[in-house]
C-alpha cells in the first residue's frame, strides 16, 4: 500500500519582523513633534470655523496670534532643550523683567549708548544662566527648586533697584534715546503683509527654532543633551561633559528670556518690573504639548514651535470668539489638556503595530 | 487604551465647548434694530478687582438698554504687553466701535493707533485723559486723577490732617500715581506732608501688615488716603488692629460695601467716587449714537468725578452699591 503524502506546502518563511519596513507615514507619525502638529491643525480648524468671520482668518488676526506665539515660542524652544537635558528653569519670567529693566535704566535713565545697554543686559542674562547652572551642579538639588529661588531673588532685586533709582516701577521714555530707531527695527519692527503688521519676533522665533534643531540633531552637543537627559550616569561614563552641557543649556534659556525682553521693551517703549510673570510655566506647557517629556531625554525643538503656536491660537482665538475674560482661563486649560491628550493618542497610535 | 483616550478627548472637548457657550458674550442677545452693532471694551481691569466689576455691570446694562452687542476683554494681570495684544485682536475682529482704558500710553500707543487708522471709532475711559485727544479718541469718559487727588488733599487739610500716608495698590498705573501726586500737592496747601506706602492689589493680609508697619515707624501720621477698595479694606483692619480708628482720618478713592458701611459709621471720613458705572455705561451710549447718527461730544473729557460720598449721603449710596451699580 502506498501512502500518499499530500505534498506539504510549507508557507514561505515569514520575514523577520525585526527588520520589517514600516511605512513612511508611520515613521513620520512617531516623531516627537507630530502630535503637536496634529494638535495645531485641529485647533486652527476649530477657530477657523468658530471665529473665522470674527477676524481669526484675517491677515490682522493671523498677525495677532503669531505675535503671541512668537514671544512664547522663543522661550519654549530654549526651555525644551533644557528639559531634554533633564532640568527645569523657572527663573526665565523674572529674567525677562530684569533684562528689560537693565536695558531701560541704562539707556533711558543713565544715558548709555543703546548697544552698550543691550550688551549689558545680555551679559546679565549669561551670568544668570551660569549662576543657575552652577548652583544646580554644586548643590545637587532639583533645578525646579534652585530656579524657583532665583526667580524670587531676581524679581525682588529688579523691583527694589528700580524703585530705588526711579521711584516707580515702569521705566519709560525709551523712544527719546539716540539710536532707538535702529535697535527698534531689529527687535520690534513690523513687516506689512496684506495690510497687517507681522512682528519681526516671528522671524526671531523661527530662527531660534532652526538653530536649536540643528544643534539638537546635527551636532555632538545635541547628542550630549539627549544623553545627559536620558541617563546622566551613563553619559558621564561615556565621557560627556555634564557640567558644560547643563551650564550652556541654562545660559540658553536666560538668553531666550533676554531676547523676549528686548522685543517687549522696544515694542512697548518702556520696561516694567512685572513683565514676564508666569511665562516660565507657559513655556513648559508649550514644550510639553510639543512632545518633550517632563522626565527628560526625549523631545525635539520643532514640537515646542507648534506647542507655542497652539497656545497663541487658543489665547487669541478665545478673544475673537468673544468669550468673557472670566471664563478664558478655564477654556485655555481645557484646550491644553485636549492638546496633550491628542498628542499622546497619536504617539500611542504610531508606536503601536508598526506594520 | 486607545478607546479610553478617545473617550477622554471627547469628554474634554464637550466640557470646553460648554464653557465657551457659558462664556460667550454675544450669543443669544435681544434682537432690535441696532442688534447688529458690535462694540468691544478692552480695559486693564482685572476680574478680581471689585471696582472693575461695576464698570462691567455698566457696560452690560448699556448693551441691554441700547440693544447692541458688547464684549468685554481684560488681561488677567496688569500686563501692558498682553493688553496691547488684546487690543490688536479686538481691532482685527472689526467691531463697530471700541472703548478702552489707557493706563500706559507708550505701551498701548501702537495698537491704539492701528485701531484708529483702521477707522474704528474709539472712546477712552477711566485712565488716559491727558493722552486721549492725541491718540484720536472721540472723547474720554472718566475722572482726571490729579485733580481728584488735589480735592482729597484739600478736604483732608480742612479736617486738620498734617501728616498723611498715601497707600498705592498698583504702582506703575500712572492714574494712581497721579492721585498720590495730587494728594501731596493738595495737602501741601495747608502745610501737610505725605508719604507713599506700596501694597499689592491681591494680597490683603500683606497689605495690612505693611500699613501697620508704616504706622509704627511714623507715629505722627494722622491721616491715610487709600486709592481703592483693595487698599481701604486692609487700612481699616490695620487701624482697628492698632486701635487708632477715629484718631487717624481715613479717606479713600472708589466705593465698596465695606467702605460705605465705614463711612456711615464714621470710620472713614469720605470716599471719592469716580462713578465707574457711568464710565462703563456712557461710552456704549456714545458709540451707539456715533454709529447710528454720527453724534460726537465736543468736550475732550467727560468728567464723571470726583464725587464725594460722605456720612450725609452714604445710606442711599449703600442701597445702590448692593445692586452693583455704584
Amino acid at each position: 500500500m502506498q501512502v500518499t503524502h499530500a505534498a506539504e506546502v510549507r508557507p514561505a518563511p515569514e520575514a523577520d519582523e525585526r527588520v520589517a519596513k514600516s511605512s513612511r507615514v508611520r515613521r513620520l507619525l512617531v516623531r516627537p513633534e507630530m502630535g503637536a502638529v496634529a494638535g495645531a491643525i485641529g485647533v486652527w480648524i476649530f477657530f477657523a470655523i468658530a471665529a473665522g468671520s470674527r477676524g481669526f482668518l484675517s491677515w490682522r488676526g493671523t498677525a495677532n496670534y503669531l505675535e503671541v506665539a512668537a514671544q512664547l515660542g522663543i522661550l519654549a524652544v530654549a526651555v525644551a532643550l533644557l528639559m531634554i537635558g533633564g532640568e527645569f528653569d523657572l527663573s526665565i519670567g523674572s529674567a525677562i523683567g530684569a533684562c528689560g529693566i537693565i536695558f531701560a535704566l541704562l539707556s533711558a535713565e543713565l544715558g548709555w549708548n543703546v548697544w552698550l545697554a543691550m550688551l549689558a543686559s545680555l551679559t546679565f542674562a549669561l551670568l544668570l544662566g551660569v549662576f543657575n547652572g552652577y548652583l544646580v551642579l554644586r548643590t545637587d538639588l532639583p533645578s525646579f527648586i534652585i530656579t524657583l529661588g532665583t526667580l524670587l531673588m531676581v524679581r525682588g532685586v529688579t523691583i527694589g533697584i528700580t524703585r530705588q533709582v526711579t521711584g516707580r516701577t515702569v521705566v519709560s521714555g525709551l523712544d527719546d534715546v539716540p539710536g532707538y530707531d535702529t535697535i527698534h527695527t531689529i527687535f520690534a519692527s513690523d513687516v506689512t503683509i496684506g495690510g497687517a503688521g507681522f512682528s519681526i519676533a516671528i522671524v526671531w522665533w523661527l530662527g531660534v527654532a532652526a538653530l536649536a534643531t540643528w544643534v539638537l540633531l546635527r551636532t555632538p552637543f545635541g547628542n550630549w543633551i539627549f544623553g545627559v537627559g536620558g541617563n546622566q550616569q551613563a553619559a558621564r561614563n561615556v565621557g560627556v561633559p555634564i557640567s558644560l552641557v547643563k551650564i550652556v543649556l541654562f545660559m540658553g534659556t536666560a538668553v531666550a528670556a533676554w531676547l523676549v525682553a528686548m522685543i517687549q521693551v522696544l515694542g512697548a517703549r518702556s520696561a516694567d518690573v512685572v513683565r514676564g510673570t508666569g511665562s516660565e510655566f507657559t513655556a513648559i506647557i508649550a514644550a510639553v504639548i510639543g512632545g518633550v517629556l517632563l522626565t527628560g531625554g526625549y523631545g525635539s525643538a520643532i514640537g515646542p514651535v507648534f506647542g507655542a503656536l497652539i497656545f497663541g491660537m487658543v489665547r487669541q482665538g478665545i478673544v475673537f470668539m468673544g468669550v468673557d475674560p472670566g471664563w478664558e482661563n478655564a477654556v485655555l486649560g481645557a484646550m491644553l489638556v485636549i492638546a496633550v491628550l491628542v498628542n499622546r493618542y497619536i504617539r500611542t497610535l504610531a508606536m503601536g503595530a508598526r506594520r | 487604551m486607545r478607546h479610553r483616550s478617545i473617550q477622554l478627548i471627547a469628554l474634554f472637548v464637550a466640557v470646553m465647548l460648554a464653557m465657551v457657550g457659558f462664556g460667550s458674550q454675544t450669543l443669544g442677545q435681544d434682537t432690535g434694530d441696532r442688534s447688529d452693532l458690535r462694540f468691544v471694551v478692552v480695559t486693564h481691569g482685572q476680574a478680581s478687582d471689585p471696582y472693575w466689576s461695576v464698570v462691567q455691570n455698566g457696560v452690560n446694562q448699556a448693551a441691554k438698554d441700547m440693544g447692541v452687542q458688547v464684549e468685554y476683554q481684560a488681561p488677567d494681570t496688569f500686563d501692558m504687553v498682553a493688553m496691547s495684544q488684546l487690543i490688536d485682536a479686538a481691532v482685527a475682529s472689526q467691531p463697530d466701535g471700541m472703548a478702552i482704558s489707557i493706563p500706559d500710553a507708550d505701551a498701548l500707543g501702537d495698537s491704539i493707533k492701528a485701531g484708529v487708522d483702521a477707522g474704528i471709532p474709539m472712546i477712552s475711559l477711566d485712565s488716559g485723559s491727558d493722552v486721549a485727544a492725541d491718540l484720536g479718541m472721540l472723547t474720554h469718559v472718566g475722572q482726571t486723577e490729579y485733580e481728584a487727588g488735589v480735592g482729597a488733599g484739600q478736604r483732608m487739610g480742612e479736617a486738620g490732617v498734617t501728616t498723611a500716608l498715601c497707600v498705592n495698590q498698583e504702582v506703575g498705573n500712572v492714574a494712581l500715581d497721579d492721585r498720590c501726586r495730587g494728594f501731596t500737592d493738595g495737602l501741601a496747601e495747608s502745610g501737610g506732608t505725605v508719604e507713599l506706602v506700596e501694597v499689592k492689589l491681591n494680597n490683603p493680609t500683606e497689605a495690612q501688615a505693611r500699613i501697620e508697619a508704616a504706622l509704627s515707624t511714623n507715629p505722627d501720621v494722622d491721616g491715610i488716603l487709600t486709592l481703592g477698595p483693595t487698599g481701604a479694606a486692609p487700612a481699616l483692619e490695620a487701624l482697628r488692629g492698632t486701635g487708632q480708628l477715629g484718631t487717624i482720618q481715613l479717606a479713600t478713592f472708589d466705593l465698596s460695601p465695606d467702605v460705605l458701611d465705614a463711612i456711615e459709621s464714621g470710620d472713614i471720613l469720605f470716599a471719592i467716587d469716580s462713578q465707574q458705572y457711568m464710565q462703563g455705561y456712557l461710552p456704549i451710549v456714545l458709540l451707539t449714537l456715533y454709529a447710528t447718527n454720527l453724534n460726537t461730544i465736543a468736550n475732550p473729557v467727560l468728567m464723571t468725578g470726583p464725587g464725594f460720598v460722605t456720612k450725609e449721603n452714604a445710606a442711599q449710596v449703600i442701597e445702590l452699591a448692593a445692586a452693583g451699580t455704584r
